[in-house]
C-alpha cells in the first residue's frame, strides 16, 4: 500500500524494492507497521480520495446550480483553463505575491535575527513583539491592515506619510498587490527571523572565536561562515514560507477581493470564486489539478532539503 | 561585556556607542512590527466617533463597550464552535500521530522514509485542489455547516506536521534508556507511559500548540463550509466587512478578542514555536 502514496510528489530516492519479507519476520512486520496505520489511513482518506475525486471532475462539465448537468469531456476543462485570460493573470499574481512575500520576509528576518542576536537590554520584548504578527488571526490581521492601517482617510499609513505628500492614496484599490503583499510580509516576517534566528545561534563560537584570533572582521567573518552555515535555515525558510504563501485565501479575500476586478486575485482565490460563486466544478476542479502540478515542482525541491536536514542529522 | 559571550556583530570596547545605536534600531523595528496589533488593541477600546479621526487620536476615555457589544451581538456561538473543532481536532491529532511516530521513530519499520514523504506530501497538496469534492460530498452526507466536518479536515491539516515534530522528539529518547526499561521487564505499555511520556512531554506540548494555532487560525475551509450553525471565529470578523467602515472600534475588538487566545499561548510557548514551524527540523 505504501507504494503508491505519494501521489502529491515525487520520492527524492528509488524506493525500496517492495515485496522482500522473509517470512518469518512478517509477523512482527505488521506487529511494527500497526501503530502507523490509522494516521495512513485517515491521511489517505481524507486528502488522497477528494484528490482523485478531484482528478475525475476536473474531466466533466458540471455546474452545480444545473442540477443533472454532468457529463464527460474529457480534457477540454484543461484546454479552457489554459485559454482563460484570468486564470493566467491569477498564476502570474500568485508568483508575484509568493516570490514578493518571501524574499521581502526573508531579508527583513535576516536582519531582525542579526539585530536579535546580539545582547541588549528588552532582548526577549522585543523578540516577543516581532513574532505577534505571526500570532495574529490572518482574518483579524488583514482586517486591521485594510481598516486602521490603509484607510485612506483615517488609516495610519496614510498619516504617516502626509509629510511626504501621500495624501488620501487609497492603497487597497490603487495598489492592491502590494497591500497584500504588505500584510503577507508583516505576517511572515517573524516566521523567518525565529527561523534564521535559530541557526545563529546554533552557530559554533569556537569557529567564530578562531576567526577573531584570524584577525577576520565582523564584515568578513559574517559572509565566510555565518552566511554559509545560515544557508540550510535561508533555505528551509524560504521553502516552507513559500508553500504557505502559495495558498494565501485569507488576505486577498478581505483586503481586495481579488480586485480591482481581477488584478489581486490569486489562484486559491480565483478557484474560489468559480467554485462557490460560479458554481462551474469542471473548471474550478482542472484548476486545481494544475495549481497541484505546479506545486509538486516546489514541493520536491523543498522535500528535498527537508530530508537533508532530518536525514542528516539523524544518522 | 566580555569577548566569550558576544557573537560576531557587537566587538566589544570603543564600538560601545555603536552597539548602543543598534540596541535602539532594534527597538523601532520591534515597536513598528507590533504597531499593528497595539493599535488594534488601542482602537478596541475607543466609543466609534474615536475610532475614526484625522490625525488619529491617542487622547480619548477608554470604554468596554464595545467587548460588551460583542456578546451582545452573539459572538458566544462562534467561540464555541472555535473552541470546539480547535480542542477536538488537536486531541485527535495526537491520538493519530503519536503512534504514527513511535512506529518511525523508536521501530522503524521498512520504507519509513517514504511514510515521511507521503505525510508531508499531503501537507504540500493545496487545499483548494480537494475543496471541490469535499464540499460536494460534504452536501450529499449532510455534513455541510456541521462542525464535525470541521474537526476532521483541520485533523488532517495538522496530521503531517504533528507526525513530523512528534517523530524528531521521540528519537531524542537515548536508546539506552529504552533497553534498559525493556531489561527490567518493563511492559510496553509501562515503557510508554512511565519512561517515554515524561521525556517527551514539552514535545507533546510543542505540537500541541502548533495545532491549536492552525486550526484556531483556519478560514478557507470554515468559510466554504460553514453557514450559521458551525460557523467559527474567523466568519465572525468578516461579519464586519459588510458594514466595514463604519464600526472600526467594534471590528478591533472582535480581532483582539479572536487573537488573544493564540497570541497568549505563543507568547508563553516562543521555543518551542521554532521547532514547530520547522516540522521539527531546527532544535
Amino acid at each position: 500500500m505504501s507504494t503508491d502514496v505519494a501521489t502529491t510528489a515525487v520520492p527524492p530516492r528509488p524506493a525500496v524494492p517492495a515485496r522482500e519479507p522473509v517470512r518469518s519476520a512478517r509477523r512482527e512486520g505488521w506487529r511494527r507497521r500497526a501503530p502507523l496505520l490509522p494516521a495512513l489511513v485517515f491521511a489517505i482518506l481524507v486528502t488522497q480520495i477528494p484528490f482523485l475525486v478531484t482528478l475525475w471532475y476536473s474531466l466533466n462539465s458540471w455546474n452545480l446550480v444545473r442540477p443533472g448537468s454532468e457529463r464527460f469531456v474529457g480534457l477540454s476543462n484543461y484546454a479552457d483553463v489554459f485559454a482563460d485570460r484570468v486564470f493566467r493573470q491569477a498564476a502570474l499574481n500568485t508568483i508575484v505575491i509568493t516570490a514578493g512575500c518571501v524574499i521581502v520576509a526573508m531579508l527583513l528576518g535576516v536582519a531582525l535575527a542579526l539585530l536579535l542576536d546580539r545582547r541588549f537590554v528588552g532582548r526577549s520584548v522585543v523578540r516577543t513583539l516581532i513574532i505577534t504578527p505571526f500570532l495574529i488571526m490572518p482574518v483579524a490581521g488583514a482586517l486591521v491592515w485594510k481598516t486602521t492601517m490603509l484607510d485612506p482617510l483615517f488609516g495610519i499609513v496614510n498619516f504617516v506619510l502626509s509629510p511626504f505628500g501621500a495624501g488620501d492614496y487609497d492603497w487597497t484599490s490603487s495598489a492592491p498587490l502590494i497591500s497584500v503583499i504588505a500584510a503577507l510580509v508583516w505576517q511572515w516576517t517573524p516566521f523567518m527571523a525565529l527561523l534564521v534566528l535559530a541557526g545563529l545561534q546554533s552557530q559554533g563560537r569556537d569557529v567564530l572565536e578562531a576567526a577573531q584570533v584570524d584577525g577576520a572582521g565582523a564584515a568578513r567573518t559574517f559572509r565566510s561562515i555565518t552566511l554559509p552555515h545560515l544557508r540550510r535555515y535561508i533555505e528551509l525558510g524560504v521553502l516552507l514560507g513559500a508553500i504557505y504563501v502559495v495558498n494565501t485565501f485569507d488576505q486577498i479575500y478581505i483586503m481586495t477581493q481579488g480586485g480591482p476586478g481581477t488584478a489581486s486575485s490569486n489562484l486559491p482565490f480565483y478557484i474560489y470564486q468559480r467554485a462557490f460563486l460560479g458554481f462551474d466544478v469542471g473548471q474550478a476542479a482542472a484548476m486545481g489539478v494544475v495549481v497541484v502540478i505546479g506545486t509538486v515542482v516546489i514541493a520536491t525541491l523543498a522535500l528535498r532539503l527537508l530530508f537533508r536536514s532530518f536525514v542528516q542529522e539523524d544518522r | 561585556m566580555t569577548t566569550a559571550a558576544v557573537p560576531a556583530v557587537a566587538v566589544a570596547g570603543p564600538r560601545r556607542r555603536s552597539a548602543g545605536l543598534l540596541t535602539v534600531l532594534t527597538w523601532i523595528i520591534g515597536i513598528v512590527f507590533f504597531f499593528p496589533v497595539l493599535w488594534m488593541v488601542i482602537t478596541a477600546f475607543k466609543h466609534e466617533a474615536d475610532a475614526y479621526t484625522d490625525p488619529p487620536s491617542l487622547i480619548f476615555t477608554p470604554t468596554l463597550e464595545q467587548f460588551r457589544a460583542l456578546f451582545d451581538a452573539g459572538a458566544w456561538p462562534y467561540f464555541l464552535n472555535s473552541l470546539f473543532a480547535t480542542t477536538v481536532s488537536t486531541l485527535l491529532v495526537l491520538a493519530l500521530a503519536v503512534p504514527a511516530a513511535y512506529a518511525l521513530a523508536i521501530r522503524p519499520v521498512k520504507k519509513t522514509q517514504d511514510v515521511l514523504f507521503f505525510f508531508i506530501s499531503t501537507k504540500m497538496l493545496p487545499v483548494v485542489a480537494v475543496i471541490v469534492p469535499i464540499y460536494v460530498i460534504a452536501g450529499r452526507i449532510g455534513a455541510l455547516d456541521n462542525v464535525w466536518t470541521l474537526v476532521v479536515l483541520y485533523t488532517a491539516m495538522n496530521l503531517p506536521i504533528a507526525v513530523w515534530m512528534m517523530r524528531s522528539f521521540l528519537q531524542e529518547i537515548p536508546a539506552e534508556v529504552l533497553e534498559a526499561a525493556a531489561m527490567d521487564g518493563a511492559s510496553l505499555r509501562q515503557t510508554l507511559l512511565r519512561v517515554m511520556l515524561p521525556m517527551v512531554a514539552p514535545g507533546l506540548a510543542a505540537t500541541a500548540l502548533i495545532c491549536v494555532i492552525f486550526a484556531w487560525n483556519e478560514f478557507f475551509f470554515a468559510v466554504n463550509l460553514t453557514a450559521s450553525q458551525a460557523a467559527t471565529v474567523p466568519l465572525f470578523l468578516v461579519g464586519f466587512m459588510t458594514s466595514e467602515g463604519l464600526y472600526w472600534a467594534q471590528l478591533a475588538a472582535a480581532a483582539t478578542l479572536a487573537s488573544l487566545p493564540v497570541v497568549l499561548a505563543g507568547w508563553v510557548a516562543q521555543k518551542q514555536l521554532v521547532r514547530g514551524l520547522s516540522m521539527g527540523a531546527i532544535k
